[in-house]
């Protein structure tokens, strides 16, 4: 046996992790900050500093993503805790000689309330983060996601000795069966259950997989996870390899995030050259191996099977279960196939125990979730809030309510395959079980909220076309049968809908539950049904009456001026791609219906609010 | 050791990995399938074996879910019913109503299905897939996209009995499209025409070229026999419709091949009517020189090269080559073949072998058996060639 490899970090490590007298600026280098050019102002930040003499007493560091995405790049200096928003290059001097060297904050690049216009100097302070529990985004924003020497000093893989070193692979399960983890892939299943049931498969090599193949439209948690704290993933896979008797695993992360690809390969390659991957990791005669799969783009490959198949090479096709992974999976053998999120966790929670665990959260769903909140709301962004938290706080004190002063209409969590929730039900805790009963589900993080202005049935319509474009076609039901629902949707949203359609939906959207091979087509009619199900009259609106009451389905609407409200500015006019729209200058203008192609240009330049829209036509 | 379970409110047993399917069928309950083929391995696509599980969240297919101790099933819950007749309907809602005309009505499953479950045929102004039809030149194999419902045997068969991989799917969803190769023609993704593919095709979409419009599979009479190409010994059923065969279809219960055959097998039966098919002896004119010809025979007739051609020739183009040959009658020379009897032919051969023999010895001969031969004639071939003309070498061609 070799002698153990030791964890303790280098001191400048834990010095710059861990003593809050520390001076640095942290610049969030996730992929939302990073395509807005932080990476420039990380270089400028530390040009700055060697202008200054500074370089060595203040650090700039690289961090992963704060969750504020819509306010980036941000840029945080410690020890103050003051949070810069929109921060470009050109304002590095600025920060450096004004806060570094002066003390003193640029107020101009401090967030501003939207709502009370107050400037908020700390990031703890901002709204936006009031009721969030940072626990799986911990890390992020916080260390250098590239310096394994970082996340050792956050007690990093202490976890992993502490259960190769002291605990047997039963202990480990009890431990995460005690905690109640459940899958944060969206499915909830407990995921000690599944560990359980991987082990008790007597056949080798078994497998830990690490789906992140995070798909669904506009949500990026598992990302953020990855890039910003990628050696908690990889930490949580060895223990479940540990556990269950695997000596090998994949993490099968879409092509699409190159960025956490990178890092994770970083992460690995550091992991591998501490003796924490490889064989007989620190010293315990344990073998492990972890490699990275790219995905190709398809959305069912987020699908276990699909994802496996994928990893072999094959087609990105799902296959029935039993038997599931846990007996057959990757290459016919033993696999166990955990969200990314469900990985990260794992870590914490055999270095705080299951008893630390169930105290965040409710009692049938512990912990925190991470929602990518997106839509109409003030505030947009990645949030971690624990278990429990209500719909309402989510939208309202974090979101900042509805964007603009409209008015909610709806909250879709879940994505394509999820549901949506109107006004009565924001009271709704946020757990898998309060969720599901509603008919939305937690899904895997994302949170889309629907003002006034947004159409319910061309909201359904666009999770549906969603859903035909992800199909993998392997079976009927869900090949065919969405493309059926789709082109009902299509032709209600352009006024040549019956109410038999709706019946026709109700019938097509039971067939795919009931008959498709996968969680895709079972779960695809979810978004039409309760939208369906909270907002018929919208759907009967169309129908019978041929309006569209958000204004939005264009076959629906017409433009119209007002004449009391036209100015004659001409405004309008020479905004028309079209060439629709006649009037003097001082004099009322007039939109020809045959000619306008219902862009809503006009509408969106009059300064005196003269352009109306009419529904129906 | 055996598994008890509960089908249909009947207890049966089926042996320890078996699918509901297998235990099923055992039991002599029939659970109606698709994309499923015994041969082939289980997908689960097409749905129509689904059943109900007691316990299980949802629906299960029959032919990928393993029977365990004590499962209950059934394979005729409303569920199911229901779900079998949705994956009719939305198959039908992509698929030309073409029954009349189509070269497998009588013989699809897909038919079947439609009529055992009472499905009507779906009008609707949706979107339906126009493929062009007989897209490729593969002379055999006649492909039609519009009647494919992606259930893969074809894919299957070709990879797991043929080994070739050619088919596969391409794209996603409504618009996945079963390709050749890298979406090639069929030869140039190195597809050696075996059929088999249109063996297991269950619908129309994979036919055979040259079948087309001769004779459906309720109209011809059927005679089971085996392959003449090689020693193999491959059985198949001859397709025979007005004295003709018209297709070649395989015999599940063949013992030696199964369903696969080759590409001679499936599709090279053309020479049992073609006009230049050999059936009596051709002898060089030189050799006949002084033999006599048999009192019973009078049958010798003038084959000379040129009428070899000209008959390939009017089986095109009829007419415009007789003058050739009445021209070519008087024009025997040395090597002009000579069709004869059997035993003249054989007369002339045992002469030569005897000359030859007692000229330059046993060695003087090579033997090249055939394996179109049975293994009888084989062995009467070695004797002769071992006992009379004295010689060890003989060889056999093993594979034609």
């Amino acid at each position: 046996m070799s002698t153990p490899i030791s964890l303790t970090p280098q001191p400048e490590a834990t010095l710059a992790v861990n003593d809050p007298a520390h001076r640095w600026i942290a610049v969030c280098m996730g992929t939302g900050c990073s395509s807005s050019a932080s990476t420039e102002v990380g270089a400028a930040l530390r040009e700055e500093l060697v202008k200054n003499g500074l370089e060595n007493g203040v650090e700039v560091r690289r961090t992963g993503c704060f969750g504020f995405c819509e306010q980036g790049p941000i840029t945080v200096v410690y020890p103050d805790e003051t949070f810069y928003t929109q921060v470009k290059p050109q304002n590095a001097s600025k920060i450096v000689q004004e806060h570094v060297v002066g003390g003193q904050p640029v107020e101009r690049l401090l967030y501003k309330d939207p709502a009370s216009a107050v400037l908020v100097e700390k990031w703890h302070e901002i709204g936006f983060y009031g009721k969030q529990q940072r626990i799986l985004l911990g890390n992020c924003g916080v260390i250098d996601p590239e310096n394994i020497g970082h996340y050792l000093a956050k007690d990093g893989y202490q976890a992993l000795r502490k259960c190769l070193l002291e605990l047997t692979p039963e202990e480990i399960i009890d431990e995460m069966i005690s905690s109640n983890l459940r899958g944060r892939g969206g499915g909830g299943f407990p995921a000690g259950m599944k560990w359980k049931l991987a082990r008790q498969t007597q056949s080798w090599p078994k497998y830990v997989i690490c789906n992140a193949d995070e798909g669904d439209p506009g949500a990026f948690m598992d990302r953020s996870v990855l890039e910003g704290d990628p050696h908690s993933v990889i930490e949580g896979m060895i223990i479940a390899a540990y556990a269950i008797g695997a000596d090998r695993g994949y993490i099968y992360c879409r092509a699409e995030y190159p960025l956490a690809i990178e890092r994770l390969k970083i992460a690995l390659a550091q992991a591998r050259q501490l003796g924490l991957l490889g064989e007989n990791i620190l010293g315990s005669g344990f073998n492990c191996d972890l490699e990275v799969k790219e995905g190709a783009g398809a959305f069912v490959c987020g699908e276990e099977t699909a994802l496996m198949a994928s990893i072999m090479g094959e087609r990105g096709q799902p296959w029935p279960r039993p038997p599931y992974p846990a007996v057959a999976g990757v290459w016919g053998q033993p696999s166990n196939v955990n969200n990314v999120k469900s990985y990260a966790y794992t870590p914490r929670i055999m270095r705080n125990g299951a008893d630390w665990f169930r105290s965040i959260g409710t009692e049938k769903s512990p912990g925190t979730a991470v929602f990518a909140l997106t839509g109409q709301v003030q505030r947009t962004g990645l949030i971690e809030v624990p278990m429990g938290i209500t719909v309402r706080e989510i939208i309202e004190d974090i979101g900042g309510g509805v964007a603009l002063g409209k008015r909610f209409k709806a909250v879709q969590t879940g994505g394509p395959l999820g549901g949506c929730l109107p006004e009565q039900y924001l009271d709704t805790p946020v757990d898998f079980d309060s969720l599901r009963a509603v008919g939305a589900v937690m899904g895997s993080g994302g949170m889309i909220v629907a003002d006034e202005t947004t159409c319910m049935v061309e909201f359904a319509r666009y999770f549906m076309k969603f859903v035909v474009d992800e199909s993998c076609g392997k079976c009927p039901p869900c090949r065919i049968g969405s493309l059926r629902m789709l082109e009902i949707l299509d032709r209600i949203t352009e006024g040549e809908g019956t109410l038999e359609d709706l019946d026709e939906l109700h019938r097509l959207a039971e067939g795919m539950q009931r008959g498709s091979l996968c969680g895709l087509g079972q779960l695809a009619p979810s978004p039409v049904l309760s939208v369906l199900r909270f907002f018929e009259d919208e759907f009967r609106a169309h129908i019978i009456d041929k309006a569209c009451p958000a204004h939005k389905c264009k076959a629906l609407i017409t433009f119209d001026i007002v004449a009391e409200l036209c100015t004659g500015c001409m405004v309008c006019g020479r905004n028309c791609g079209s060439n629709a729209i006649t009037g003097e200058k001082r004099g009322v203008h007039v939109i020809d219906p045959d000619l306008c192609e219902r862009c809503g240009m006009c509408a969106e330049v009059c300064k005196f609010d003269a352009v109306r829209i009419v529904s129906p036509r | 050791m055996p598994v008890s379970l509960t089908i249909n409110n009947r207890s049966c047993s089926a042996p320890d990995g078996a699918t509901i399917l297998d235990a099923a069928r055992l039991a002599g309950i029939e659970i109606p399938t698709l994309c499923h083929h015994p041969d082939l391995s289980n997908v689960g696509a097409c749905r129509m074996c689904v059943v109900s599980v007691q316990g299980a969240r949802a629906l299960q297919t029959a032919c990928t879910t393993p029977v365990r101790d004590g499962m209950v099933v059934d394979t005729m819950s409303a569920d199911a019913v229901a779900t079998r007749k949705f994956v009719l309907e939305m198959l039908l809602t992509d698929h030309p109503n073409d029954c009349m005309g189509c070269e497998v009505a009588g013989d699809c499953e897909l038919q079947d299905l439609v009529y055992d479950h009472g499905v009507q045929w779906p009008e609707h102004s949706g979107q339906r897939h126009d493929w062009p039809i007989d897209p490729d030149p593969n002379p055999f194999i006649f492909i039609d996209r519009n009647k494919c419902i992606l259930c893969s045997r074809c894919i299957r068969a070709c990879g797991e009995i043929q080994n070739r991989d050619v088919w596969s799917f391409a794209q996603r969803g409504f618009a996945t499209k079963l390709v050749a190769g890298a979406d090639e023609m069929l030869l140039d993704a190195r597809c050696e025409s075996c059929g088999q593919c249109v063996a297991y095709c269950p619908v129309g979409a994979l036919t055979d070229k040259m079948s087309r419009g001769k004779g459906r599979t309720t109209q011809v009479e059927t005679v089971r026999t085996t392959c003449s190409y090689c020693g193999v010994g491959c059985n198949f059923d001859l397709n025979i419709r007005g004295g003709q065969i018209v297709r070649v279809t395989s015999a599940q219960d063949a013992p030696v091949n199964g369903m696969a055959l080759c590409v001679k097998g499936r599709y090279g039966y053309d020479y049992v009517h073609n006009p230049e098919r050999l059936t009596r002896p051709l002898v060089r004119a030189k050799w006949l020189t002084g033999v006599e010809e048999k009192v019973n025979s009078n049958q010798w007739t003038v084959i000379s090269q040129a009428e070899k051609r000209t008959a390939t020739h009017r089986s095109t183009n009829g007419a415009s080559a007789t003058a050739l040959i009445t021209d070519n009658r008087s024009l025997i020379t040395d090597d002009t073949f000579i069709q004869t009897d059997w035993d003249t032919a054989l007369d002339v051969v045992a002469g030569k072998f005897a000359a030859e023999k007692m000229a330059h010895g046993g060695d003087a001969f090579a033997v090249l058996a055939s394996a179109k031969c049975t293994n009888e004639e084989n062995f009467l071939f070695a004797k002769l060639t071992r006992q009379l003309l004295s010689t060890n070498s003989i060889d056999h061609c093993a594979r034609l």
